[in-house]
């Protein structure tokens, strides 16, 4: 039985505030399961601010306005806990972990979840075979799996190896944040297989980029445009395009004189 | 409302895991110490004469001393007169002949600390050497060391069976006026180990001692002797631990190593005294002098540590490279939590040409535990093509804790190559939401981030003892985020 249209996640409201700075500033947004959702919007718009705070990312405070994950408050969950219950965020600058094997993490990482699931681990044997095959799939080299994570790792690399993540954990929720930005297209194209190879019924995906050419690659069902700290246009696909031909300005004069 | 990330500075806090006592009447001397408490020890050891005259020429050397108070600890001052300078356990006379004699409630702590003393160690490969306050209690494997032709003992056994051998190197590394807390130790030593290892012999299995302090308001004062002739390899590992007490005790042990021509040494410390409690109370002041002598052309003498314990840790393990194309190599782990102070780090010193050095120094600071890393880099002038290399690198955990490097290089020799590098770096916030954003629990991704930091240090140890050490580094940091 398929999950496809029930509500994933549900922003209502939202105002979020980083010190002095609002930032978000009454933010909705409504994701159901099999959709793909694109939000653009110029620099400083608050794409960001968005998926950090769904994600969990300390240093930031929600001055009202909620958001429900499957039915539950979203806010309330400690972020390893959102993550165990399948919400991914790909990160717009991966962190460095010296020392730390990648395959390592990977491992930790799919365990923390398989054992919040109920499920067995996985030992170091059967997990190899698992990460192998999902390499193979993405066309990654093997190599990334033994150097510390993100260490020296070059942009391209640094955003592939976020995609390996997202690819092995299957989460149902998976954000991405500006994934796009500085790869050539060889890379896009690969992040883009990533994103589309997770597309299900039962899964939801928001993409967060400033361009739409991740666009030709992964057709998006919804696009939003953030601006202010709000979401002020929706619409198809087409919107993306409008974009690209006309730039952010038009809809900033557009909520300036609303 | 913010998210819940765990703050980085809480997570310290769980209890030490050795801190029992074991009940077992032993034999202890008053406290106190003058001449006649060392002739009560020498005669108590049944020493030959010349032991006893190198405990008191050290003893009236150290009565000149002042205690040194260069390094970067505080901590008030030490009553020598309050510590109790022997403590056995009672047994019947002369001590064990094999494992059957010892007493059953000494083979339960061992077991208790996880020591393989039984099966346990002939399953891993390891002889055992245990010291339990101020004795031996067994060895291990002698016999097939003994066909090997390697001499594994306790030091005591040592001065009966080998006094040649004893007299030969013991002080010619660590002299007994090298510096206060050595000086008590070579008056007032009490066990210890002692290996042998003979030209061309490639030592069949890892050597290790375990050292326990058991008995309150005693100091555990061990020597340890290491001779690898020429040709010959070995590797030894040592490992400590103490019950939780409020008062602070003392330890001050002596290693020496001495590798002749294309000897190797390779010693391995993991060390857990009972650090005190997360107030700063109670623990071991551990002021160790451990020094390698690379007497031999070629060869090599390699130092890795692992310091989690103790309240204070006080300990520059050194090589002497002495020996053309002689080698030294010094690998670190030391953390500080709670109150925690370690000052430690190395010597090395260069009088042979072309000789070697590396030291790869990891500080760990969190709590209000204070970390400084000390050494010496010294090129005499008849070093012609010293090297060396140096990389220093502190991590720090939380607001409160410190890290300080103290690097000296003294070179004489135009020809020298001495590199120093220093790195000091925190655990981010960015870095843990990583973690936990991929499901990792904060104390796991903690974990796994200082592991990462320690990784070219543990790739050093044994395999078994590796897994050992990044226990007891994960059981330390309990409680340093939460």
């Amino acid at each position: 039985m398929s999950d496809a249209g029930r509500t994933i996640l549900e922003v209502r409201d939202l105002k979020v505030r980083a010190g002095e700075r609002q930032i978000l500033d009454g933010l909705s947004l409504t994701v159901r399961a099999g959709e793909v959702h694109a939000i653009m919007g110029p620099n400083g718009s608050g794409k960001s601010t968005l998926t950090g705070v769904l994600a969990g990312r300390p240093g930031f405070e929600v001055v009202s306005g909620g958001a429900t994950y499957l039915g539950r408050d979203l806010l309330a969950m400690a972020p390893e806990e959102r993550a165990r219950e399948g919400l991914f965020l790909a990160f717009q600058y991966p962190v460095e972990i010296p020392g730390v094997n990648n395959v390592y993490l990977l491992k930790a990482s799919l365990n923390a979840l398989r054992r919040h699931r109920g499920e067995p681990e996985l030992d170091a044997f059967e997990f190899l075979n698992l990460v192998r095959s999902k390499l193979a799939e993405m066309h990654m080299d093997e190599s990334l799996l033994n150097r510390g994570v993100n260490e020296g790792f070059s942009g391209g690399e640094k955003k592939r190896n976020e995609i390996l993540q997202m690819t092995l954990l299957q989460p149902t929720l998976a954000l991405l944040d500006e994934t796009d930005s500085g790869l050539d297209i060889d890379a896009l194209k690969l992040v883009a297989d990533g994103v589309n190879a997770l597309r299900s019924p039962d899964r939801a995906i928001v993409l967060v980029t400033h361009y739409q050419r991740l666009l030709d690659h992964v057709v998006p069902d919804r696009v939003h445009v953030l601006a202010g700290g709000r979401i002020v246009k929706s619409g198809g696909r087409e919107l993306a395009l409008e974009l690209e031909q006309r730039g952010y300005d038009w809809l900033r004069e557009g909520t300036a004189a609303a | 409302m913010s998210a819940k990330q765990p703050e980085l500075e809480s997570l310290v806090a769980r209890k030490y895991r050795h801190g029992f006592v074991t009940d077992i009447a032993s034999d202890t001397v008053a406290p106190g110490l003058d001449e006649d408490v060392i002739r009560f020890i020498s005669a108590k050891k049944g020493e030959p004469a010349f032991m006893l005259d190198w405990r008191l020429k050290a003893y009236r050397r150290w009565m000149r001393m002042e205690v040194p108070t260069w390094a970067h600890v505080h901590y008030p001052p030490i009553d020598f007169q309050e510590i109790s300078y022997y403590s056995a356990p009672k047994q019947n006379k002369d001590g064990p002949k094999s494992l059957a004699d010892v007493d059953p409630k000494l083979l339960e702590t061992y077991d208790k600390l996880g020591i393989p003393l039984h099966e346990r160690a002939r399953l891993a490969g390891v002889a055992v050497d245990a010291v339990f306050d101020s004795v031996s209690v067994a060895t291990t494997f002698k016999e097939r060391l003994a066909e090997a032709g390697v001499i594994f003992c306790p030091f005591s056994e040592a001065v009966h069976k080998h006094p040649a051998l004893v007299e030969k190197y013991l002080g010619t590394v660590v002299p007994v006026g090298d510096n206060f807390y050595a000086a008590l130790n070579s008056a007032v030593f009490t066990d210890g180990s002692f290996v042998f290892v003979p030209k061309g012999v490639r030592c069949p299995m890892e050597l290790s001692t375990y050292f326990r302090i058991n008995a309150s308001k005693t100091g555990q004062f061990e020597r340890t002797l290491i001779v690898a002739e020429e040709g010959s390899h070995v590797s030894y590992l040592e490992g400590c631990t103490a019950p939780m007490r409020d008062e602070n005790q003392l330890h001050a042990a002596v290693v020496e190593l001495v590798a002749l021509d294309d000897a190797e040494i390779k010693y391995s410390t993991v060390q857990n005294w009972y650090p005190g409690d997360e107030n700063g109370v109670g623990g071991i002041y551990n002021f160790v002098t451990k020094r390698g002598d690379c007497r031999g052309r070629n060869s090599k003498i390699s130092w890795t540590q692992v310091e989690t314990g103790s309240a204070i840790t006080w300990k520059y393990p050194s090589c002497i490279l002495r020996g053309d194309g002689s080698s030294g190599v010094f690998h670190s782990v030391a953390l500080a939590n709670h109150y925690q102070q370690a000052d430690t780090g190395t010597k090395m010193i260069h009088m042979g040409r072309n000789t070697t050095s590396t030291i790869i120094s990891k500080g760990i600071s969190a709590g209000h535990g204070q970390n400084a890393y000390r050494g010496l880099v010294k090129v005499l002038p008849g070093a012609d093509g010293a090297r060396n290399h140096t990389q220093c690198d502190s991590l720090l955990m939380g607001p409160h804790c410190g890290a300080h490097t103290f690097p000296y290089i003294e070179v004489k020799n135009p020809t020298a190559v001495v590199e120093h590098e220093a790195t000091t770096s925190k655990i981010s916030d960015d870095q843990l939401f990583y973690c936990l954003q991929r499901g990792i629990s904060a104390e796991d991704a903690v974990n796994m981030i200082v592991n990462g930091f320690c990784r070219q240090v543990f790739r050093e140890l044994p395999m078994e003892f590796a897994v050992e050490a990044q226990n007891l580094l994960a059981v330390s940091l309990e409680g340093a985020v939460g």
